[in-house]
């Protein structure tokens, strides 16, 4: 039997919650899915290989980590799966650290692919995203209990988050004790609210080295504000102060996903790279053809910035200016 | 207040990764650590400037990690400790046992850590759990991914990204916090800082030793990424074809 | 992918500092057709060019690289990208401060601005400094940083104006296509490229591209430390990029250098860290550059605590942070000169190689000269790449010399100074002989040459007063007491000398005489059987070489030259063979070993070992031929380069030991000693007024300035005749003379020794300089023991070249009277040359 912990936004399965989903129906059966929090049993229309969903924890509306790794902790020693995998989410990870950390079991993170062990084999075969997925990791986990895995963007990048299946509800009774809610989610803060986000931006106009300075974001914003995109920025923007760190995209930044990335004056190190791959299109602009973001992006241009944004925004008025004369 | 902060030895890698056999080749690297733990160290450093205290820091690896342990020195930590290894990998759960070890000895001696604080996840290795498993190793509240932190009397107040906005949480201390990039801006070592980190006590210790049940077999490169990448042309001249491209993608509408 | 012409001109490999320029300099000499290609992305495409410190101080000890380093200077103020910001050496120890005042006195002959700063000014200058470590400075006011990205930039767009030059960046270079000895055509991963010229210019890389030519650039890709420490409040609100004079603090081996906020730390303190070319990161896996490798703490934290005591306040700032750090890669040569020119082994193959920032326009500019007129404005034989002798090209011995070189870089370097790696490659076929006498060697050209003989040492007591005992320790540093005494002994007997260290080429062939004529100044159809003394001149009648030349016969001529330019020679003889094989050269350097045997004794020894007839009679001043020496067949050639009767004896090398011990035995009864290369080559030599190529002899001063004219210029055609011709018509502009050091009217103190380069003053103290804007100083310096003189050969102004003219030394701050005793060419010992022709 398999476990997979699940998150959803409104009763719809995240996309990774949903690679999860598939990843974990291709590790053994029957199936079941864990929900947790308010809402976690109003679940439907899920993934036809989940047989059941264990819904708990629906009265706690403070997210509380520990809390749900104890949930699911009472599953496993329920149910006795041969695997638990949830998605490698900041909480799914954070749970599942908790529930490895409670069982004292090994815990891989970030799997793209899992092998249960092999008949009279003890270790089930990983392949691990590593280096934030510049590199694959093959690892081999042994593990006294189930094999606990969260798992990486892209390891069924097909998943659909809906299907027809109407699973059974189990419902999970555990009960918080205090040492689960020592870590309690007490408050949100809302943003300030000014402009577009770098996580719901549906175009992203990235600054880097290349711009050369804190003026030098003057024309990048302005081709971010033509677009009603969001401005990002690369690491070494932040570390020289160009640019506040909620602007990076990157490892250590943001990671977004939106239509188009358009990148200036950026190189494409591995660490901004996997910031940014999740984007639709690329458009890199730098005056380094060899630099690495060239190869990785679905447009390029050769060239400055400095002269080539002005005239990207020329063009964009000169186009629009015709549209309006013809209508 | 007490602090202390768990660092990593990794390659400084640039554009690509190159490998060597099953491991990176780090013969034309330098070595770092996670942005995030850079700003772990920041945040001891300023949390002791303000509150009076020590910091110390740790780390699992290499002995060449000395290196890594006085960058950390040099900018203001008081002292290092180092759990030496043979340059192998260990996982997380074993890195873990590891640092409650060093932690319990540590505090024997020197009393109670106010606060532990990690990088939210190592940059090669990306395991998520070694700051939670050593907080219930030791049985502490820990908050993980946090980018804004601030101590109000014996009480961390810690907040972490969620959609647009932020979670914020409280707990009491001693706890153990995982930081990501973005708490702070670290600074740089200065001259003196790096002078005085030579002298700085630095301990070493050996590793306790015991499985972790999750192995490196080997290490590989993806098949590549590569888009197919469409030249839009050279310098200014490739305006026009740009903004036809962000027509073809629906982006140019105002 | 960029796409490379097919067809080509002139190929430069490189796009950093050299090879932009490169492509403007033969731009502008009228040339077209040019590719640059680069692996790397343009303007920065990750050579030693991108994170070059880029500051220039105008001195160098070397004439050669204080001339390029003007030109330089000269070019980039010419591109208006050179800010002057003063700079000063400072200096912490006494040792250091004499080194300074040494610089001093040679700026004054390099015609360099300099100021001996004491602690107090130096602070005014510098408010930052801690003046209190300090002995004092020198300070070169027109001392400047570049933009040297922005020059390259510059130069090659000026190139591309001329419609001259193609740039194709991004382009790796991977093969090179040779045929019949010439290079043919470039193949790159974008195409080939046909070219009949290709310079490399990979800086760090060249050895790596040479090779695909199967051709050695012999450099080493060394670490330079350095970090970049910031901000600097005092630099917050000064203008532009640098407001304060540099400092290079000597006796540590490190600088500070503004850069906009930031202070710059270099070192050259650090221990050698040598990296081979081939493992040089490419561009995509390095963290920063291919040229800006992983700094290493552990080996640039010793030096902090040097820095910062310097700048105590401004470094010490705990609000500054080091926000750059790296290992540069720069590179490293044998004998620490560029590496310019064409490859010996590959004909078309051209260098451009082993430069620094300071240097670089103008090794661009003469390597252009030299491709197309054939000559440099500045002189740059010392840099030619057809210098090395084969083992100076491995990669072993590259890797010895640049490791020991490089804590050198602000080192305190004797004129004299050995290098202690690397030794006792070439061996001359007595060398157990010398060595069982105690031979102290000094190397040329790998040849272990004794210096002089320790077995002396008793002749300095028995010469007493007549050799002088210097006082001061730099002055007897690589020198001993036992040179002047072997010297006297010589002359009141004989000596043997171990000459094994020439370079000895046949040139044999129905041409062989033709060819000779061409490029010798001296008439070379004489009889068979003379030796001819003879310089070489390229095309403006500078000297390219001098040398002696046996007629061994009619069509067979032995080409004797020295060790440390022999490959030079060697190859200028080459490039005038002709081209239908009518005239060979062989090289026999390692088959011939040569013993010197001079003094009014050595008749007596010779005699007494020979039945030929040796008598003056018999064996006239300027002849060779075949004598049998005991039971060797022995070519002996009557001349001297040290004023003295006697031989040059050439045998096979097998027999070298034999001929040496049946001197030696011969010579107990007259009083023969085993003489060091310290007499042939200094004291001797200076005595009779010889001069030396490379000292006296240069491309910068002709025939008649150096007193070597003869009074009818042969009726042949030769290289240079034309220039020589021409300048007969008028007065030289210099004169090369002897001058004598007068220490009754020296200032009080310990008597110092010039050892060359100082600079000659009138008596008021004032420069000297000639009408073709060269400066006096000394070409030579020495002992004269005969005369209890110290002897100087320096070129002066024609109107000062009087005997008895008197003039001022300046040697270590000190300056002491000096007296033309010589004008022109002559000799101060045996001035009838009656001793050699006796």
């Amino acid at each position: 039997m398999i476990l997979v912990l699940v998150e959803h936004d409104d009763g719809v399965l995240t996309q990774l919650s949903a690679e999860s989903v598939a990843l974990a129906s291709g590790l053994g059966s029957p199936l079941h899915a864990v929900a947790l929090g308010p809402g976690s049993d109003g679940l439907r229309a899920l993934p036809a290989a989940v047989q059941a969903v264990h819904a708990g924890l629906g009265s706690l509306d403070a997210y509380a980590p520990r809390a749900w790794a104890h949930a699911l902790a009472d599953v496993v020693a329920a149910e006795s799966p041969t695997a638990v995998v949830a998605p490698g989410s900041e909480r799914g990870n954070e749970v599942m650290a908790y529930l490895a950390a409670l069982t004292d079991l090994p815990l891989a993170a970030n799997c793209l692919a899992a092998t249960p062990p092999e008949a009279g084999g003890a270790a089930w075969s990983l392949v691990r995203s590593r280096w934030a997925g510049s590199l694959l990791e093959d690892a081999e986990l042994a593990t006294g209990g189930p094999a606990l895995l969260t798992v990486a963007l892209g390891a069924a990048p097909g998943a659909a988050p809906a299907g027809s299946g109407s699973p059974q509800v189990v419902v999970v009774g555990t009960v918080p004790d205090d040492a689960d809610l020592r870590v309690v989610v007490a408050d949100h803060v809302q943003p300030a609210g000014d402009g577009v986000s770098l996580a719901d931006a549906k175009v992203i106009v990235s600054g880097g080295r290349g711009v050369g300075g804190e003026d030098g974001f003057a024309v990048v914003e302005q081709l971010a504000g033509l677009l009603g995109a969001a401005v990002g920025c690369s690491r070494v923007v932040t570390s020289e102060g160009w640019r506040p760190h909620r602007d990076q995209v990157g490892q250590t930044g943001t990671r977004v996903s939106p239509e188009l990335y358009i990148a200036c004056g950026i190189s494409g190190a591995i660490q901004h790279m996997v910031g940014c791959k999740g984007a639709r299109r690329i458009l890199a602009i730098n005056t380094d053809p060899d630099a690495p973001i060239m190869s990785k992006a679905d447009y390029s241009v050769v060239g400055d910035l400095h002269a080539v944004l002005p005239a990207i925004v020329a063009e964009i008025h000169r186009t629009r200016a015709e549209r309006a004369a013809a209508v | 207040m007490r602090v202390l902060v768990c660092i990593k030895r990794v390659p400084a890698v640039g554009g690509r990764i190159v490998l060597d056999g099953a491991d990176i080749d780090t013969r034309f690297l330098g070595f770092t650590m996670s942005p995030h733990e850079e700003c772990a160290l920041e945040e001891a450093v300023r949390l002791v400037t303000a509150h009076g205290g020590e910091s110390v820091v740790v780390s699992l690896g290499p002995p060449e990690s000395e290196e890594q342990l006085r960058y950390a020195l040099s900018l203001g930590v008081e002292r290092a400790v180092l759990v030496e290894t043979d340059g192998g990998e260990l996982g997380p759960r074993a890195t873990a046992r590891e640092l409650a070890a060093v932690v319990g000895a540590e505090e024997e001696s020197g009393g109670t850590f106010d606060l532990l604080l990690f990088g939210n996840e190592a940059p090669d290795s990306g395991d998520f759990q070694v700051g939670i498993r050593v907080a219930e190793a030791l049985g502490r509240p820990c908050v993980s991914g946090v980018k804004q932190l601030s101590i109000e009397g014996g009480t961390a107040v810690a907040m972490r990204d969620r959609g647009r906005g932020m979670e914020v949480y409280r707990v009491r201390l001693p706890a153990v916090v995982a930081v990501k990039e973005g708490l702070n801006l670290p600074r740089y070592p200065s001259l003196p800082g790096r002078l005085k980190a030579k002298s700085k006590p630095l301990a070493r210790r050996a590793v306790v030793g015991g499985g972790d049940g999750l192995r490196k077999v080997g290490l590989r490169v993806p098949d590549g990424d590569a888009r197919g990448t469409q030249s839009l042309g050279t310098g200014p001249d490739a305006a026009t074809r740009v903004v036809e491209v962000l027509e073809e993608l629906g982006v140019l509408a105002p | 992918m960029s796409e490379v012409p097919t067809e080509a001109n002139i190929v430069i490999i490189g796009a950093g500092i050299v090879g932009n320029s490169l492509a403007w300099h033969l731009a502008q000499l009228g040339e077209t057709g040019i590719v640059v290609v680069d692996k790397g992305p343009l303007p920065n495409p990750g050579g030693s060019t991108g994170h070059a410190s880029n500051f220039l101080f105008p001195f160098e000890h070397s004439l050669m690289m204080m001339q390029l380093t003007r030109d330089s200077v000269r070019q980039y103020k010419a591109l208006g990208v050179f800010t002057e910001s003063g700079g000063i050496e400072v200096a912490r120890t006494e040792a250091r401060m004499q080194e300074l005042r040494r610089k001093q006195s040679t700026a004054k002959a390099w015609d360099i601005e300099s100021h001996l700063l004491s602690p107090e000014e130096i602070k005014k200058l510098v408010p930052y400094v801690n003046d209190e470590l300090l002995a004092g400075g020198l300070s070169f006011p027109r001392t400047g940083v570049v933009d040297s990205l922005r020059a390259g930039t510059l130069m090659r767009e000026g190139a591309q104006r001329l419609g001259a030059l193609t740039v194709v960046g991004n382009v790796e270079v991977e093969g090179i296509d040779v045929a019949g000895g010439r290079v043919r055509a470039v193949r790159t991963d974008a195409g080939t490229v046909r070219a009949g010229r290709v310079v490399v210019c990979c800086g760090v890389w060249s050895p790596r591209v040479a090779r695909m030519a199967g051709a050695h650039i012999p450099l080493s890709p060394a670490v330079h430390q350095m970090v970049s420490v910031g901000p600097i409040a005092l630099f917050a609100g000064t203008e532009g990029e640098i407001s304060y004079p540099i400092v290079r603090d000597m006796d540590t081996y490190m600088y500070e250098r503004q850069h906009g906020a930031d202070m710059e730390v270099g070192s050259y303190a650090h221990r050698p860290i040598l990296v081979d070319p081939d493992d040089i990161p490419s561009i995509a896996a390095s963290a920063l550059s291919p040229t800006e490798l992983p700094f290493t703490s552990e080996d640039f934290d010793p030096q902090l605590a040097d820095a910062l005591e310097l700048m105590p306040q401004l470094l010490g700032d705990e609000k500054a942070g080091v926000r750059y750090a790296i290992n540069g890669l720069i590179s490293l040569t044998p004998d620490g000169h560029p590496l310019m020119g064409e490859s010996p082994e590959v004909r078309g193959l051209w260098s451009a190689a082993a430069s620094w920032i300071k240097e670089a326009p103008a090794i661009a500019r003469a390597v252009a000269e030299w491709m197309t007129v054939g000559r440099s404005e500045i002189d740059c034989h010392e840099a030619d790449i057809a210098r090395f002798h084969p083992h100076q090209r491995t990669r072993a011995h590259v890797r010895a010399r640049a490791d020991e070189a490089f804590n050198k870089t602000y080192g305190i370097v004797h004129p004299a100074e050995q290098w202690g790696s690397s030794r006792g490659l070439r061996r001359s076929p007595v060398h157990d002989r010398t060595e069982a006498l105690g031979a102290v060697y000094f190397e040329t050209a790998g040849w272990e040459r004794p210096q002089w003989y320790a077995s002396n040492e008793r002749l300095v007591d028995l010469y007493g007063d007549r050799v002088t005992r210097r006082a001061s320790e730099w002055d007897a540093r690589w020198y001993s007491p036992i040179v002047e005494a072997e010297h006297l002994a010589m002359r009141d007997g004989a000596g043997l000398v171990d000459l094994g260290a020439f370079c000895v080429m046949d040139v044999v062939g129905p041409s062989a005489l033709e060819t000779l004529n061409r490029v010798a100044v001296a008439q070379m159809d004489v009889p068979v059987g003379r030796v001819v003394y003879t310089p070489f001149l390229d095309e403006e009648g500078g000297f390219r070489a001098d040398l002696t030349v046996m007629r061994l016969g009619e069509s067979s001529f032995r080409v004797v030259t020295g060790a440390g330019v022999g490959m030079l020679d060697r190859q200028w003889l080459v490039d005038h063979l002709p081209d239908d094989g009518s005239a060979q050269l062989t090289d026999v350097t390692s088959g011939w070993t040569t013993l010197g045997l001079w003094g009014p004794r050595a008749r007596d020894v010779l005699a007494s070992l020979t039945t030929d007839d040796v008598t003056h009679g018999g064996f006239r001043f300027g002849t060779c031929r075949w004598i049998e020496v005991g039971d060797l067949d022995v070519l002996a050639s009557r001349i001297s380069y040290v004023g003295e009767l006697g031989w040059e004896l050439y045998v096979p090398a097998e027999n070298g030991a034999a001929l040496w011990d049946k001197l030696a035995g011969a010579g107990q009864p007259h009083g023969l000693v085993p003489v060091g290369i310290g007499v042939y080559g200094t004291t001797a030599r200076l005595e009779k007024g010889y001069r030396a190529y490379g000292q006296e002899l240069t491309p910068d001063y002709t025939l008649c300035e150096a007193g070597l004219q003869r009074k009818l210029v042969k009726r042949q055609d030769f290289v240079g005749r034309a220039a020589h011709l021409a300048e007969r018509s008028t007065p030289p502009a210099a004169t090369l003379c002897t001058l004598t050091v007068d220490y009754h009217g020296a200032p009080a103190g310990e008597r110092r020794y010039p050892l060359g380069h100082e600079a000659i003053l009138s008596e008021e103290g004032e420069p000297l300089e000639d009408a073709k804007g060269r400066r006096s100083f000394a070409t030579s310096a020495g002992a004269g023991p005969s005369l209890g003189s110290h002897l100087l050969l320096a070129y002066l102004p024609t109107h000062l070249a009087a005997c008895g003219a008197r003039l001022q030394v300046e040697c270590m701050g000190e300056r002491y009277p000096v007296e033309v005793a010589v004008a022109g060419n002559g000799a101060v010992f045996d001035p009838g040359n009656e001793r050699m022709r006796a």
